[in-house]
């Protein structure tokens, strides 16, 4: 669900928060419009009322899992996971977390990927949510969802900057509810 | 002293002190032209290996090797490091706290490397709270309009740092990562070289910056971050990690730029 429908109805720090995005035509490859976060990382503001939307969200919601997708959910998860009193467990592609893990792979448009988490990480009977920067087809959050119920964890909810018109209509991904801040900007929204 | 002297000299050393345990065996793939693309080395020599281990009250540890003491450290500490750099005060309760949440993992990314992992770290919320604590104490007020964090491990403490002292952060990447126009810095690894990368128009001339990531070994990749961020201009104020390998010299990689690190193995 976005958040202008869920209780932030012309909020200004939603506006602010699109405005800081960058859209990057053709990246990675011709036709892809891509949305570009690191323009929002550079206003302080906007960095911090993003941050600050999730915290207000998720603050009293019991949760003791922050997890965030490599590398981008590494950008905005950290800060979330401090400032409710949560932990921060990344979720990796492979090969990178050192100790012994439990794997997720997931579908691409062209061939396949893999998540991966730290055993131990997370307790079972945990309270999760995912946090990424944005959400199209939702595969990698359909893993990182896998990932924490297979170590025992509930996850709450998926939060995300940025949600794509693919998951327009879909307000949830393998049953979990999808919290998103804002749409894609058009490439004629900029300058 | 060229930096395959220092090599030759410093496996030399090692040689010489270790008495044959093989569990303290050094790893030869020294990197000293730089860094993997990761900075993810572990190194302990048997002189320094602490067998108590430090308390802590975090679950998750698997790994049983705790080679990080405060004491041991401040005492070296004294003792070998320049002026210049700096650590955290080791007599900080919080510090042994972070250090003790570090987690140890051997033989990774391959046999003979003792990894220092700070998922752990992440997972102790008030050893997190206190490493960004820590930062943030030291670098509010003065100035610092952006933190530069190199990818991963520093896109995990840099935004919390940023988002406390009111600084942009900018992330410092891999190849084919940023979408928009970047800047390019090429660095040597022990075979071959890694390329770092920034957004054009991240910073401004003059701007005051601080380059942060989890640990520095080498320093090749901090090296390529400062050098970047001069190109456009900026001013590099220092470098923070939370976790220094000293054996490996990176300090001395970063020239005139200062270096502070919370904690370091014994």
């Amino acid at each position: 669900m976005f958040a202008a429908e869920n209780g932030l109805k012309g909020d200004p720090r939603l506006e602010a928060i699109s405005r800081a995005i960058r859209v990057v035509p053709h990246f990675p490859k011709p036709g892809i419009m891509f949305q570009d976060i690191t323009t929002l990382l550079l206003d302080h503001k906007a960095f911090k009322d993003t941050v600050e939307i999730f915290v207000d969200r998720y603050r009293d919601m019991d949760i003791s899992v922050v997890a965030g997708v490599e590398a981008r959910g590494f950008m905005f998860g950290p800060s979330i996971a401090l400032a409710i009193g949560a932990k921060f467990v990344p979720l990796r592609k492979p090969r990178k977390l050192p100790g012994e893990v439990i794997s997720e792979e997931y579908v691409l448009e062209y061939g396949v990927d893999c998540l991966q988490m730290h055993v131990g990480a997370v307790q079972p009977g945990e309270r999760a949510i995912v946090i990424d920067d944005l959400v199209a087809t939702g595969g990698t959050l359909s893993a990182a969802i896998k990932l924490l119920e297979r170590a025992g964890a509930e996850v709450v909810e998926c939060g995300c900057v940025i949600g794509l018109p693919e998951t327009k209509g879909q307000c949830r991904l393998n049953g979990k509810p999808l919290y998103i801040l804002v749409g894609p900007r058009d490439v004629d929204d900029c300058c | 002293m060229n930096s395959f002297q220092q090599l030759a000299k410093f496996r030399s050393y090692l040689f010489q002190t270790m008495e044959g345990n093989r569990k303290s065996c050094i790893p030869l793939s020294r990197r000293l032209a730089g860094e993997v693309s990761s900075p993810d080395f572990g190194w302990n020599l048997n002189e320094r290996m602490i067998s108590s281990r430090v308390s802590h009250s975090t679950a998750v540890h698997r790994s049983g090797n705790f080679p990080i003491s405060p004491n041991n450290r401040l005492e070296r500490a004294a003792s070998v490091r320049p002026q210049h750099m700096e650590t955290g005060d080791a007599s900080d309760p919080r510090i042994t706290r972070i250090a003790s949440s570090i987690r140890v993992i051997p033989d990774f990314p391959k046999p003979g490397i003792l990894f220092q992992d700070i998922t752990t770290l992440l997972l102790d919320i008030k050893a997190f709270r206190d490493t960004i604590d820590l930062f943030v104490e030291r670098y509010k007020e003065k100035g610092i309009s952006v933190v530069a964090g190199v990818e991963a491990r520093g896109f995990i403490f840099g935004p919390p740092i940023a988002l406390a002292i009111g600084a942009k952060f900018i992330p410092m990447r891999k190849p084919h990562k940023l979408p928009g126009p970047v800047i390019s810095e090429e660095y040597s690894l022990e075979y071959g070289t890694d390329v770092m990368e920034m957004h054009v128009g991240a910073v401004e001339p003059g701007e005051k910056v601080l380059v942060i990531d989890d640990l520095i070994a080498t320093g090749g990749t901090l090296c390529a971050a400062i050098k970047l961020l001069e190109r456009v201009g900026a001013v590099v104020v220092e470098c923070a990690c939370v976790i220094e390998l000293p054996e490996l010299k990176g300090r001395d990689r970063l020239g005139d730029k200062p270096l502070f690190v919370l904690v370091s193995p014994a």
